[in-house]
């Protein structure tokens, strides 16, 4: 379709932009500066908040501690999503729609809701302030959302692939890792961007899963964010770099990024 | 395939997730179902009290008035963010680089940590280090963050901030879906802009778009941490949604049993919404007979 130049999404690029463009800023002034006076462009840029970050174990930590959670929590819902992908798109069986049901609510749980009994649980195992708690928590929403995305992939493949692999003679686990795996590849880093995200952002079960030894940069922003006098523009140094793993992910699944967000269905 | 093998293999290929399900969704949920039926002293000892929890946050005020902020902030942002998202998506450049620009761009704010999108904002609303605030004075005008009217618009802009990015997104997906001939078809037909969006493409993001209101309205929802970051869930409790006032109950007065009940409660309207949205789409457009072969 030809259509004329909107100034439409250009102005709600800005509106999207110009947040961000102020936490830049506010990450670049002092604490003084930023009570001092109102000034659009820092007017002595400084370091000195990410200094303060990349020289404190206690903050450093805490993305390293986000990063740990995080990718577990993507091997864990992809692995064994891709399986039960596979079995939603191709067989028909008892309680199918049932199930598919039930993990589209789980997908939808508030955190808070789950809060109190993942303490409890993940106390009783001994396994409080540890990242693979966080790790199983947050499966909650993304193994639903990660099945729900790689079956769109996986009926998005024409069944006669399935069929000449029969006939030559692929066994299951065959098939799974010369066929459908490798045809699935762009769908599997879908799925695993969006288990990212989800886990990446998720502040309440962080937290209040953690204490010191696994506290992801979430919960550690939290606590500085809570003590009167917040130090601004520390936090906004904080968030700056908390945006850094997104971003990288958003460039390389630029082309991906359309038809993830439709879950793999739109067509 | 036989029916039986079908149902076999499935089994064997759903177990994995299964098992995870049942360890992070099903066995918290029956945790919290007990807690509702019970009382119980400092998390030890449990005394069933049967159904005493839920008929006192069925008459309490605080509980409705919760719920109400809750479904309400949830309906706002709806009407704010899908009329937005479905025009810029249909505004958006269809190819090339500028297209791929505000793709990354509008993606981003989906990707911030949902405490730094409180913390900005925050930040933005207070005088000198606050653009919003500064803006606004320019202009003549006082944010008053102590008048509740003002921190609902803040907290609407700054969920549209964060979030219309994704029902552009999908919207974006759903329309490169439509084939040029549809609109060959209408330009030859002479029909106007307004027809070529009601009857070809509206039809065509049905799916789509159910999926955004639905993502949409759960999350908005289930909002936890920014309401209380930018004000801490005030003046007043005028912004402390159903997820705090659920936290607060549970943690902070640890009233395990009347947290477990407005919990299920909460549970109930998630199950409507799910079963409303699984009706509507899911059951129509998936699950069709399929012929299984291997």
């Amino acid at each position: 379709m030809t259509q004329r130049r909107s100034l439409v999404p250009g102005l709600y690029a800005l509106f999207i932009a110009v947040p961000l463009y102020w936490l830049l800023v506010m990450s670049l002034k002092t604490n003084a500066e930023i009570t001092g006076s109102f000034a659009l462009i820092p007017l002595a840029p400084t370091l000195e908040n990410f200094a303060v970050i990349f020289s404190d174990p206690a903050w450093y930590l805490g993305y390293v501690n986000a990063l740990i959670y995080v990718l577990m929590n993507v091997a864990i819902s992809v692995t064994v999503a891709i399986p039960a992908a596979f079995a939603f798109a191709r067989y028909r069986f008892r309680g199918d729609r049932v199930l598919f049901f039930v993990l589209l609510t789980f997908r939808m749980m508030a955190p808070a809701i789950l809060l109190v009994p993942f303490v409890q649980i993940f106390s009783d195992l001994g396994l409080i302030d540890t990242h693979i708690a966080v790790a199983v928590a947050h499966c909650f929403f993304n193994v639903p959302i990660a099945v729900w995305i790689l079956e769109g992939f996986v009926s998005g493949i024409p069944r006669e692939i399935d069929e000449s692999a029969r006939i030559d003679g692929y066994s299951l686990v065959g098939y799974f890792r010369r066929i459908l795996l490798p045809l699935i590849a762009p769908g599997i880093a879908v799925t695993a961007f969006f288990c990212f995200m989800f886990s990446w952002v998720e502040v309440l079960l962080a937290n209040g899963l953690t204490v010191v030894a696994a506290k992801p940069i979430n919960g550690i922003m939290s606590r500085a964010g809570s003590v009167n006098a917040a130090d601004i523009p520390l936090l906004a140094a904080a968030g700056v770099l908390g945006l850094i793993p997104g971003l990288v992910l958003i460039v390389f699944m630029r082309r991906h990024l359309a038809r993830g967000f439709s879950m793999g269905r739109v067509v | 395939m036989t029916t039986d093998r079908q149902n076999a293999r499935s089994l064997l290929l759903l177990s994995p997730a299964g098992l995870v399900m049942a360890l992070c969704g099903v066995v918290p949920m029956a945790f919290v179902a007990y807690y509702s039926l019970h009382d119980t002293f400092g998390g030890n000892s449990f005394i069933w009290v049967g159904t005493t929890w839920f008929q006192q946050i069925l008459v309490a005020p605080e509980f409705h008035a919760a719920l109400l902020r809750s479904l309400g902030f949830s309906l706002l942002v709806l009407a704010i963010e899908m009329p937005l998202g479905i025009y810029v998506a249909l505004k958006m450049p269809t190819r090339g680089a500028l297209a791929t620009v505000f793709i990354v761009l509008f993606t981003i704010p989906l990707l911030t940590p949902t405490i730094v999108v409180g913390y900005l904002w925050a930040a933005m609303t207070l005088p000198k280090a606050g653009l919003l605030f500064e803006a606004l004075s320019l202009l003549g005008l006082n944010l008053n963050m102590n008048n509740p009217v003002v921190v609902w618009l803040v907290l609407s802009v700054m969920d549209a901030w964060h979030w219309t990015g994704l029902v552009v997104l999908l919207c974006y997906a759903g329309l490169r879906a439509i084939p040029d001939d549809y609109y060959r078809a209408a330009r030859i037909d002479g029909a106007s802009a307004w027809a070529v969006f009601r009857y070809i493409q509206l039809p065509k993001l049905r799916t789509v778009l159910l999926v955004a209101v639905l993502l949409r309205f759960m999350d908005s929802f289930i909002i936890y941490t920014e309401p209380y970051v930018v004000a801490r869930g005030g003046p007043g409790v005028s912004t402390t949604f159903l997820s705090r006032e659920l936290v607060q109950t549970a943690l902070v007065e640890f009233n395990l049993g009347e947290g477990g009940a407005m919990a299920v409660v909460y549970f109930l309207v998630v199950l409507c919404v799910s079963w409303a949205f699984f009706t509507l789409v899911v059951s129509k457009t998936d699950l069709d007979p399929k012929r299984a072969v291997l």
